[in-house]
Parts: C-alpha cells; sequence; structure tokens
C-alpha cells in the first residue's frame, strides 16, 4: 500500500475515533450520571423527590419541587420575553431593514451571545434589580394585587428579574439562528408572493415565516435549553431562597443549576447529598437532551410538510 | 397591422449600480397577444419583463428612469398602489416558485391576500382554476397535500393556476418553460395560447421556435437596446436589422461597433 492511500486511510480512522469519542462523552456523562444518583433513588423513590419541596439534607429529606418549579419559572418568563422579542428582531433584521444597519448589527448581536454569564449575571444586580425592586414591583403590586404579582419579597432578587436577565442572554441566541433562518428563504419565492400583490407583510407572515417555521422553531429550542441550564447569572439575580416554591412574579427562586452549583462539593458530609444533587444534575440533563430531541423530531416532521 | 396597446414602454432605462441594463426602451405591447421578448442571455429580458410589475425595484442597487404605463397609467406615479399593480399582472418564473402550502392553499393565497373569505368562493376559485391550468385531474384527491411533492411541471402549472387565481390582465412569463421537459413544455404552450384571447401575455424565452409557435408580437433586444420589433411573421421572414437576422439563423451577432 502506497503512503497516500494509507494517510488516507489513518486520517478516516482518526476522525472516526475522535467523532466516537465524543459521543461516548455524552453517553458516559448519562451513566456517569445515574449510577451516583441511583442510591437516593433507592432510598426514596423519584416521586418522593420530584414532589416534595421539603429540602432538609440533615434529616435526609431531599426534595426537589421547589428547586424544580424555580427552573421552570425561571426558563418561562425568558421565554416568554425572549420569543416574540427576537423572532421579531430577526425579522426586522432580515426583512425590513437596510443592508448596511443589518451588517452592523449583526456582530454585535455576537458578541453579546458570547459574553460571559458572570456579567450579565453583574449587569443583572446593578441595573434590574433595582429597576424590578422600585419600579416594577411596586408599580404591579399596586395596580395589579393578584395572581401573579402578590409577594412579599421586595428584594428585587426574584422570578422575573432572573427572567428577564436570562431573557436578555438568550436573545441573541435566538436572533442570530432566526435571521440566519429567514435570510435562508429564497428571494424568489418572496417575489412569488409579492408578484401576486401580497404586500410585505402578507408575504413575511404568510410566506417567508411559513417557510422558516421549523428553523426559528429550532432557534427557540436551542435558546430554550440554554436558560433552562443558564447557571451563573440567574444564580446571582434569582434571590436564591430555600424552601419557597415561588407563586409570584417577584417571589425568589432558587432553579436546580444554582442548587448544584452553590452546594456541590460543600456539605459532601451529609449522607446522600451528593446523590441528590447529582439527581437534581441528571434531570437537567434528560431534559435538555429530551428538548432537543423533541425539537429535531418536530423539525423533521415540519420540513416533510414543508 | 393594428393592435391595441396594454402596456406602453417609454424611455426606460435602468442600471444595476453603474452597470447600464436597459437602454432608452420604448414599445408598446400589444393587447390580448402573445409578446416573445427574445435575445441573447444578458440582454435585458428579464429586466424588461420586471419592469412592467415593477418587481424588478426589489434588485438591490437598480436605478429605474422613464415610463411604464399600464393601461395608460404610470406604474411607477407615487399613487399608483403597487399590490394592485401586481395583481393586474400574473408571472410564471422560470423555475416554479411553489408557495410552502399546500397545493390548495397555493391557489387560494392570491385569492385571500385580497380578501376573500369565503370557503366556497374559494374551493370554487381553486377547482376553477386548477382546471384553467390543466392540473385538477392529478391534484384532486390531493388538494391538501404540500405542493412541493408534485413534479416540476405540474408545479409550473400550479403556479399557472395561482398566477391566474388573482384575475390578472396580463400573464408575464419569464422562460417557464426552460425547466420544464418536453411534454410538461408542451402543456404550459397550449394553455397560453388558449389563454390569449383572454389576457395579454409577455413571454421571455431564448428558444426562437418558442417564440414563432407561440408569439403575435416580437421584440429583439440585444445588450440593453431595442434592436427590432414587430408582428412574428415580419420579423422571422423579414428581419431588418443584421443583428435580428444574425441571431435568428444562429450566427454570431457581429457588434456593429467592432
Amino acid at each position: 500500500m502506497d503512503t497516500r492511500r494509507l494517510k488516507d486511510l489513518i486520517a478516516r480512522k482518526l476522525m472516526f475515533m475522535l467523532c466516537i469519542g465524543i459521543l461516548s462523552i455524552v453517553f458516559l456523562i448519562a451513566v456517569g450520571l445515574y449510577i451516583r444518583s441511583l442510591p437516593i433513588l433507592v432510598r426514596s423513590g423519584i416521586r418522593d423527590i420530584l414532589f416534595s419541596s421539603l429540602w432538609r439534607p440533615t434529616e435526609g429529606r431531599f426534595g426537589l419541587a421547589a428547586f424544580v418549579a424555580g427552573t421552570v419559572w425561571v426558563t418561562t418568563i425568558s421565554m416568554v420575553i425572549a420569543i416574540p422579542l427576537g423572532i421579531f428582531t430577526a425579522l426586522y433584521l432580515s426583512e425590513y431593514c437596510h443592508k448596511r444597519t443589518r451588517e452592523l448589527v449583526k456582530p454585535v448581536i455576537d458578541v453579546l451571545a458570547g459574553i460571559s454569564p458572570v456579567i450579565y449575571g453583574f449587569w443583572g444586580m446593578v441595573t434590574i434589580v433595582p429597576l424590578v425592586r422600585d419600579h416594577i414591583m411596586p408599580f404591579c403590586v399596586g395596580h395589579f394585587p393578584f395572581f401573579p404579582f402578590l409577594s412579599d419579597n421586595y428584594t428585587g432578587f426574584c422570578v422575573l428579574t432572573a427572567g428577564i436577565v436570562l431573557a436578555v442572554m438568550v436573545l441573541p441566541i435566538i436572533i442570530a439562528i432566526a435571521e440566519e433562518v429567514l435570510s435562508g428563504v429564497p428571494f424568489s419565492m418572496r417575489e412569488a408572493s409579492l408578484a401576486l400583490g401580497a404586500t410585505k407583510w402578507q408575504t413575511v407572515k404568510g410566506v417567508v415565516l411559513k417557510k422558516a417555521r421549523p428553523g426559528i422553531f429550532a432557534a427557540v429550542i436551542l435558546g430554550l435549553s440554554r436558560a433552562f441550564g443558564e447557571t451563573m447569572a440567574v444564580l446571582m439575580v434569582a434571590g436564591c431562597a430555600m424552601h419557597v416554591i415561588p407563586r409570584s412574579l417577584f417571589d425568589p427562586a432558587y432553579p436546580l443549576p444554582a442548587l448544584i452549583a452553590n452546594t456541590y462539593g460543600e456539605m459532601m458530609s451529609i449522607p446522600l447529598y451528593d446523590a441528590a444533587v447529582l439527581l437534581a444534575a441528571l434531570m437537567l440533563f434528560l431534559v435538555t437532551v429530551l428538548f432537543n430531541i423533541v425539537g429535531w423530531k418536530i423539525l423533521g416532521r415540519m420540513e416533510d410538510e414543508a | 397591422m393594428y393592435y391595441r396597446t396594454h402596456i406602453s414602454v417609454k424611455n426606460l432605462n435602468v442600471s444595476y449600480g453603474s452597470q447600464k441594463v436597459l437602454n432608452d426602451i420604448s414599445i408598446d405591447i400589444p393587447d390580448k397577444k402573445i409578446t416573445a421578448i427574445i435575445g441573447p442571455s444578458g440582454c435585458g429580458k428579464t429586466t424588461l419583463l420586471k419592469s412592467f410589475n415593477r418587481l424588478l425595484e426589489l434588485q438591490e442597487g437598480v436605478s429605474i428612469k422613464g415610463q411604464v404605463l399600464v393601461d395608460g397609467e404610470d406604474i411607477n406615479d407615487p399613487n399608483v398602489e403597487v399590490t394592485h399593480l401586481r395583481k393586474k399582472m400574473g408571472l410564471l418564473f422560470q423555475r416554479p416558485q411553489v408557495l410552502p402550502m399546500s397545493i390548495y392553499e397555493n391557489v387560494a393565497y392570491g385569492p385571500r391576500l385580497h380578501g376573500i373569505k369565503d370557503r366556497k368562493a374559494l374551493d370554487d376559485a381553486v377547482s376553477h382554476y386548477l382546471k384553467e391550468a390543466t392540473l385538477w385531474d392529478e391534484v384532486k384527491d390531493r388538494l391538501h397535500k404540500p405542493a412541493s411533492r408534485l413534479s416540476i411541471g405540474q408545479q409550473q402549472r400550479l403556479c399557472l393556476a395561482r398566477g391566474l387565481a388573482v384575475e390578472p390582465e396580463v400573464i408575464l412569463g419569464d422562460e417557464p418553460t426552460s425547466a420544464l421537459d418536453p411534454i410538461s413544455a408542451e402543456r404550459i404552450e397550449r394553455k397560453l395560447l388558449d389563454l390569449k384571447n383572454r389576457y395579454t401575455i409577455v413571454l421571455v424565452t431564448h428558444i426562437l421556435r418558442q417564440a414563432r409557435r407561440l408569439a403575435d408580437y416580437i421584440i429583439f433586444l440585444y445588450m440593453g437596446n431595442l434592436v427590432e420589433h414587430g408582428p412574428v411573421e415580419d420579423f422571422f421572414e423579414n428581419p431588418k436589422d443584421p443583428k435580428a437576422r444574425a441571431y435568428i439563423s444562429g450566427q454570431f451577432i457581429e457588434s456593429s461597433d467592432a
């Protein structure tokens, strides 16, 4: 065999091994988390852990419900803000704005996507926390004294603040991907619609968005999994109060990633503590994987239909 | 021979950036006839066609000077509603551009845009125009399936149905058969001949035989200039300009200033 073909063979095998290696990391993480969290699952059962909000490690009670609820609250709020903002911004960039504006804005968005979460957390502490504490919360509690605005947490470190900070973090991801997808809709398809006498908005709504829907969905899913797993920024502004299931936008929350980051490695002397925290990690992992699978499944089906 | 004018182009100059594409074109397009715009690639055929429904202005860096009158009205006048103008003009592209929706929705798209909501009226329009485009029998059992699953030839007929469904007065075709197989192309050609009693049709084509088969009137462009125009017999039997003569006979066109 001559060396050219040998090199070709080696290159192929090497890349194959690298690919397998990366795949197996995902697999190993899942297996590792499962094995390490098995003790608590054996002791308490998954239902006890998921549906109890009693977190008393010293008494051997490891209810994760409050943390799960915190994660759900924060993620939901961030999505409610980021999805419409992100899609409309992407639409503006791809459909309406001048080419030069787009070329100016897109790199800025990429920079936003790359900024370290700590900086977002810090920014949230110095701007969003006071904003929520001094303006949004007094206004809401004064004008809408009902769910989900009632709270006795007047610190500004709360679900809403975390949601806003997360939304800002997730926005660049959604905008960047959605803009890419929208720009990928062929110009001739817009032309076909416009040639029938459609207005710009009719074309965007009826054709461009329809064609881009799977991609926009993917953008949202990716944003969602980022928001779901985001740790640092949320930890800094969410309040992180124990034993509380948030019942209001202004209640503090203690999302799962924050729990893991805050406590893992600290209270390891307590029996089963690490198993409980790793179970939380396993849940995060599984849900993120699930999001992606469901996302791509729906994506695939939409593409078949389009 | 006397023709009633439907579209009248007056001193039209178009350039993309610094590149001039159409040079002082003045031409009348006859009403309820098939007019073919012919000429070698890059001579401005499509540009001229797209100036009729103002799709041209969507191109980046385009500058348009001169007038295009449709039914005597200057289409670039600020009072002209561009959506109304485009509704008057059905456009067939080189490659069929089906919209990302079902066959039914593709045809209903135009009527919906212009405010028809009644389900029955839409159903009627869809079946009527699909029949008009000779596609109905092939798709009547799968109207709600994605249009992208049709063959290219079927897609082009769907585009024809969609274009007709907005009840235009003019059909513009930008080499509408060039991506099709011969049988599909022939069906489109026959349909166009059939439609010319009711619509003004303007076709861009680079197939001379197609121009000869279909057209009543020929416009020959060369390098952005209107070189020759006239009734089809005159043009093919007795071309006056040497460039047109060369083009028809398949010879290289000698540039006059060379």
